[in-house]
């Protein structure tokens, strides 16, 4: 059995051990067009702002790849799938067949078309380890710097060139912070702290042109006229699944690779996962693509033991992000922003002077969502609630409780997590 | 492999496990000497909770899952899982960013906020049983065979 792996982030890392926990004979070739081994990737915005050294990017023990007997490709694009000769086509011209194919490829940074920016040197994405290294590199040539998009990727991407000293502005189109993965007192605790740390929040703001003469940026001038100064320019806008390179292949592109509940794709033999995937949502039922590190993981693995003959199911894909910003811990999981407000409960507790905030959303008897901000120990047991669509109804009243834990919850529950089985001497 | 379980009826919330857990996991492996005296003072690795005046306790902690999801949650690689089963954090790795503690659904991963770093119960890897379990008077944890639940 020959397996070929597009990608090498956390998903290809799931389908690795996943394989290998059915069919430790067959070969594992994994095809990256970075020149990095898999790292950490949120954690570039560490290495940006020198919390950490690059030893520490890396995300696996250095004997992985040998223990697991993966032949690894680095530097190498695949830039197309032929799936009637089951194989790959990579930029240098060569060809590798596959019997099973994962394609973990991720995402690529959205660049929208902005006036002036063609010719403009210090203009920047965020998603790499080459993108940190690239900027890190430059550090010195930085002083002031416009990030364009106020999501996860562009608070990291500000914070870490903050801990560098340099000065920045963050422009946002809605009007919040982290309109997204949080609510909207989330947003508002996270931006007053960005705002205490000397970092402009620009909300329901669009950059609408790039400043400058020839190479060099002045400054961005913003859809209400105003003018920020600024050398360096950030686009975090958001991720697309990383899909182009399968145009002909005949497998379905929707906005991701649309793949089933084993993570098979409309193609028989080709799997995907991870950021480029799109695939059910735990509440929904509906397909989407949902960049969410532990996700991938689960999704890889999930493809790896059913591209290896073993059986695995998805449960759907769950929201969650754990993130510290400025030192404000922030944890955010399942539905945090009903569509439609009188469908659900919602229980809040905040003190925003000490930036603390719980948000519990629940429909009906189950809990559905969560919003964490300061005081975020042990939040996975609201995880655990909501992906086991326990009945909360008897113990509603406290799950806004700091110290929620086990104890508050019926007997049942907590003896079948943690009491003994069967006879205890 | 062997996992410690709570039998919480006889749990009486004296949370000595708590105390055994950071007594084994200090510089000194001496009670006074770590809580006088260390700076770095680890923090508990098992939770005891309680309920109306401690009338209901008991002490949770880590299951070893079988498939982590704070392994999976993590995005430094710091949580890997040995080949005997056992579930650790590389705490040089860790960059504590808390993805476990927001997978984690049975609240077992614990925050260190002086050292920044994420903090779980290790089966105690120098010991025979772990040392809550041989700490607790009552015998309301068991070390035994058994699966994560």
């Amino acid at each position: 059995m020959n397996y070929v792996i597009i990608g090498n982030s956390v998903a290809a890392v799931g389908a690795i051990r996943g394989i290998r926990s059915v069919d430790l004979e067959g070969n594992i070739t994994v095809i990256s067009r970075e020149r990095h081994i898999a790292y950490g990737r949120p954690l570039i915005s560490y290495l940006l702002g020198g919390l950490i050294t690059e030893k520490r990017m890396a995300y696996l023990p250095e004997d992985f790849y040998e223990n697991n007997r993966v032949n690894l490709l680095l530097n190498s694009e695949v830039v197309g799938v032929e799936t009637d000769k089951k194989r790959v086509r990579l930029a240098a011209g060569d060809a590798i067949g596959y019997d099973s194919l994962l394609i973990a490829t991720g995402g690529d940074p959205f660049v929208p078309p902005i006036e002036g920016m063609a010719d403009k040197e210090k203009v920047f994405t965020f998603t790499t380890w080459d993108d940190a290294a690239k900027l890190k590199g430059i550090a010195h040539d930085i002083d002031r710097v416009v990030v364009i998009g106020g999501g996860l990727i562009g608070l990291k991407a500000a914070e870490g060139l903050h801990l560098l000293g340099k000065q920045i502005a963050v422009v946002e189109l809605a009007d919040r912070v982290l309109s997204s993965a949080f609510d909207r007192t989330a947003g508002r605790i996270v931006a007053k702290k960005m705002k205490a740390n000397g970092i402009e929040v620009l909300t329901e703001e669009t950059v609408v042109r790039i400043e400058g003469e020839g190479g060099v940026i002045t400054g961005v001038t913003l859809k209400s006229g105003d003018f920020v100064p600024c050398d360096t320019v950030i686009v975090a806008i958001g991720v697309r699944p990383a899909a182009g390179f399968l145009k002909g292949s005949k497998i379905e592109v929707n906005r991701g690779v649309v793949v089933d509940d084993t993570m098979e794709t409309s193609m028989k033999g080709v799997f995907a996962a991870g950021d480029v995937a799109e695939a059910r949502d735990f509440f929904s039922g509906s397909k989407n693509p949902l960049p969410i590190w532990p996700d991938a993981y689960i999704q890889g693995d999930i493809a790896g033991c059913t591209m290896a003959g073993g059986e695995k199911t998805y449960s759907g894909g769950l929201a969650m992000n754990s993130i510290e910003f400025f030192k404000v811990s922030t944890i955010s999981m399942g539905i945090t922003n009903p569509a439609d407000p009188s469908a659900y409960e919602v229980l809040t507790y905040q003190d925003l002077e000490n930036y603390q905030y719980r948000k519990i959303i629940l429909q009906g008897n189950l809990l559905v969502g969560a919003v964490l901000v300061g005081n975020v120990e042990r939040a996975g047991i609201l995880a655990g609630l909501i992906r086991e669509k326990v009945d909360v109804a008897p113990f509603k009243d406290k799950l806004l409780a700091p110290d929620f834990g086990f104890i508050l919850l019926p007997r049942e529950i907590r003896s079948a997590l943690f009491a003994p089985m069967g006879k205890v001497a | 492999m062997k996992r410690i379980y709570t039998l919480e009826d006889v749990c009486i919330g004296c949370h000595l496990c708590e105390v055994a857990c950071v007594t084994e996991h200090s510089l000194s492996k001496d009670p006074v000497k770590a809580f006088l005296h260390e700076q770095a003072r680890p923090i508990s690795r098992c939770t005891v909770e309680e309920w109306d005046g401690g009338v209901i306790s008991l002490s949770t902690t880590c299951r070893h899952c079988d498939e982590p999801d704070c392994l999976r949650a993590c995005i430094s690689g710091a949580i890997q899982k040995n080949d005997a089963g056992v579930v650790r954090i590389d705490t040089e790795q860790c960059v504590g960013c808390w993805s476990c503690v927001m997978a984690c659904p049975y609240g077992a991963v614990q925050r260190n906020l002086a050292k920044k770093k994420a903090n779980k119960c290790d089966l105690c890897p120098d010991r025979k049983n772990p040392a809550c379990v041989d700490a607790c008077p009552n015998r309301a944890l068991v070390y035994k065979e058994g699966s994560q639940k």
